[in-house]
């Protein structure tokens, strides 16, 4: 991609002098080439094969075969709908929605409010991710803490990691990620004029329709990048939701990472795992594709 | 590891995000450079497992190596323990053995792995080092089976390992009116000792049996196949090499799990998918007086040892054994399955000579008693089983060893996890109550049909 660009930057000048300036540019070529390049290819070549960890010496190519296996499979289809939920309810609502709302609030705290409250989110984004996952774990444990402080207050226990897994590692997974879109959020709304607020207000817009009308607009190319930085990230997240749950009870917490892992490592199928992890690249692939596009519609309204 | 994809974006934010692939790969590239002794050979790498607070083998190698040093001058023994649980071990191993350039000269291996890593070609056959020691002809017959491949050689050197039984606590059985020396003939005997306790002591868990996928291995040995191999069927049949399917000890031993479950004598189905339950049993619930009887492992009494996780000084005046019954009483009357690990060879050892050295050294019987007594092994050796010091050692020892004749090892061919894994889909969704045992158990035979493709049979009868 770099060379093209290069190339492409310098289409009047000699081809002489383009290499001679393409020279720097050829360490960070060869690096990412082995280190990115070559590993990608790899992986996207053993999708097609039947490599395994264990059982068999050699791997033979089988063509999609994986893939039939894959869109064929009820666990399969199981762990996309798991992950587009764990996608759309911790990072698309939960993470941005969250992430805003406190965004907006520390605008108008004071400094000390601002500063106790910025502290403690990043707080959640500074631990590791096995260090969170298992603080929720703890917390939603059946003899743990949140079950404690509902007998304390007479309400009945919650059971949440066993009737919906999915449910609480997309709640520990926005306590963990919020604070990304928070100091995005922060960043963007400092930018945002005084005045043009003031003078919305001054035209007779309430808070809301300010807010609606004229903040959030302002920020909208902000939201988006986040929203995509948010969903990428999110669609991988495999610590967090394996030292939780495990992917289970019954794969019903089972994301897409979780299941390449589990084919992978764990049956050793190789071949297979990699195909899965495909699929996941293709899913946040589609996810960036409409972002982008709604970032260059954006840009160029038709 | 997947890359997020880029395109159409600047070039500011591609070399942002190389800049963050190359990291991320650095971070997993920084542990790969151990192993691997490089071609020299006054170097012996050692791999082995170490995780969690036991430090037993790390101890006992460490005393290894001091002899072993001075047995053979100018040979260094590189101990290279893998920190991790079981499942990233096996990863780890297999990926070191891979390639020339990381292989270990010695590795400790699961039987449970053995056979698919033999399949791989991950390790060398020892049958020419073995004819000519002297000491494997006191080794037992099944364990000598342990790592015989298919191909009929042998891959390994097993160092010792475990049976399962039943545990009960003799307290809370004389409440319901059971001896201290109660012994099952058949499951309903277990059935009805479980009534009895759930009737005469609440707030105990009478039978616990695990079950569903949370605790993987566990619940396809201590819980399924302890009953299976009980009922007369098997999961494999070694005669015509294929998988078993449709045999009525198998929904049988679904049909216990489901009563054991649905009558309450058993935990909770929460309780039992919750991945840490074995250890909640036995390092809590055991010494705690919370569960009457259980199925389990030999090594149980383990966590009570002072020193260990859970010291108990009372375990052995409290806690009873007794064998695992079969399903009516039939022949042999009771029943046990074993695992337990072994020393091979890699083929990509480049020292497989002083390897071999190693192996033979910390295989003899000094090695072995000195070894099953700190880890509460059931000894190989019949040695070792006798030796007055080993039964002495612990009060279970001697109950326990004394199931070895009637012992089975796992089919742990390379299909085996994954059929395991569908053992454990089964049980869950008979405890959980998602499913009758019949549906059950037809979801097993279509997983073990398309996992296992033509080695397959359908159970005579069925």
């Amino acid at each position: 991609m770099s060379v093209t660009a290069v190339a492409a930057g310098a289409r009047r000048k000699p081809v002489s002098v383009t290499l001679v300036r393409g020279i720097p540019l050829a360490p960070a070529v060869v690096l990412l080439s082995v280190f990115l390049l070559g590993p990608i290819l790899y992986c996207v070549y053993s999708a097609f094969t039947n490599m395994s960890l264990t059982g068999a010496s050699g791997s033979q190519f089988v063509g999609l075969a994986n893939f039939k296996t894959a869109f064929t499979s009820a666990e399969f289809g199981a762990s996309v709908y798991y992950t587009i939920f764990f996608t759309v309810v911790s990072a698309i609502i939960g993470q941005n929605v969250v992430g805003m709302v406190l965004a907006l609030l520390m605008r108008s705290g004071s400094a000390a409010v601002r500063a106790v409250v910025s502290a403690i989110v990043i707080g959640a984004w500074v631990l590791p991710e096995v260090v969170a996952g298992y603080l929720w774990l703890a917390f939603f444990n059946s003899d743990g803490t949140l079950n404690h402080v509902l007998s304390g207050i007479g309400l009945p226990p919650q059971n949440i990691l066993y009737t919906a897994p999915i449910l609480a590692v997309s709640i520990a997974n926005v306590w963990r990620g919020t604070a990304f879109s928070m100091l995005v959020y922060s960043a963007a709304l400092s930018e945002v004029p005084k005045e043009i607020e003031e003078a919305a207000v001054v035209d007779g817009a309430g808070k809301w329709r300010t807010l609606i009308s004229i903040t959030l607009p302002m920020v909208r190319r902000s939201i988006a990048t986040n929203l995509m930085l948010i969903t990428l990230q999110t669609l991988s997240v495999f610590g967090l939701i394996w030292t939780m749950t495990k992917g289970g009870p019954s794969n019903k917490s089972s994301t897409l990472p979780v299941f390449a892992y589990q084919q992978a490592f764990q049956f050793s199928q190789l071949g297979y795992g990699t195909a899965l992890a495909l699929v996941l690249l293709v899913i946040g692939g589609i996810f960036s594709l409409i972002y982008l596009r709604a970032l260059r519609l954006e840009d160029n309204p038709a | 590891m997947v890359e997020k994809p880029v395109w159409r974006s600047g070039g500011r934010r591609f070399a942002a995000l190389a800049a963050v692939g190359l990291l991320a790969l650095t971070a997993c590239g920084g542990g790969g450079a151990n192993g691997g002794s490089g071609g020299d050979k006054s170097k012996v790498t050692v791999t082995y497992q170490q995780f969690g607070g036991s430090h037993a083998q790390e101890q006992f190698l460490s005393g290894v190596k001091t002899e072993f040093e001075k047995a053979n001058p100018g040979v260094t023994l590189d101990l290279q323990p893998i920190t991790a649980s079981e499942n990233d071990y096996y990863t780890k191993l297999q990926l070191q053995m891979r390639s020339p350039n990381t292989s270990p000269d010695v590795v400790y291996e699961d039987t449970f792995l053995i056979n698919s890593d033999i399949q791989a070609g991950y390790l060398q056959p020892l049958d020419d080092h073995l004819n000519s020691w002297a000491d494997w002809n006191n080794f037992t017959t099944t364990a000598k089976g342990a790592a015989k491949a298919l191909d009929g050689k042998t891959y390994a050197v097993p160092d010792g390992t475990d049976t399962r039984a039943v545990w009960f606590n003799k307290d809370i059985l004389a409440k319901a009116g059971l001896p201290a020396d109660w012994q099952p003939k058949n499951w309903n005997d277990l059935l009805t000792a479980a009534r009895a306790v759930k009737a005469a002591v609440p707030g105990v868990i009478p039978l616990n049996i695990y079950a569903g996928k949370g605790l993987g291995e566990a619940t396809s040995m201590q819980g399924f196949e302890m009953l299976l191999y009980g009922t007369g069927s098997t999961l494999y049949d070694a005669q015509s090499q294929k998988w078993v399917v449709g045999s009525k000890g198998f929904t049988d031993s679904l049909s216990f799990l489901q009563t054991v479950y649905n009558e309450k004598l058993g935990p909770t189905p929460q309780q039992v998918l919750d991945p840490n339950w074995n250890n909640t049993v036995s390092q809590q619930l055991i010494p705690a007086g919370k569960v009457a009887i259980s199925v389990d492992g030999s090594w149980v009494s383990h966590n009570w040892l002072p020193g260990d996780a859970a010291p108990w000084a009372q375990w052995s005046k409290v806690m009873g054994t007794a064998y695992m019954p079969t399903e009516t009483g039939q022949d042999p009357g009771k029943v046990s399955m074993s695992g337990g690990w072994t020393w091979a060879i890699p083929k990509n050892s480049d020292n497989a000579d002083k390897a071999w050295a190693f192996i033979q050294m910390v295989s003899d019987r000094e090695h072995h008693l000195k070894w099953d007594i700190a880890n509460v092994q059931i000894p190989v050796r019949t040695d070792v089983a006798s030796d007055p010091s080993y039964l002495a050692a612990n009060p279970t020892n001697k109950f326990f060893a004394s199931l070895v004749p009637i012992t089975t090892y796992r089919p742990a061919y390379a299909v085996y996890p994954r059929i395991s894994n569908e053992i454990q889909v089964a049980t869950e969704s008979v405890v959980t109550g998602t499913t009758d045992v019949p549906t059950a158990a037809n979801t097993y035979n279509d997983q073990v049909k398309s996992i296992a493709g033509d080695a397959v049979m359908t159970a005579a009868g069925s």
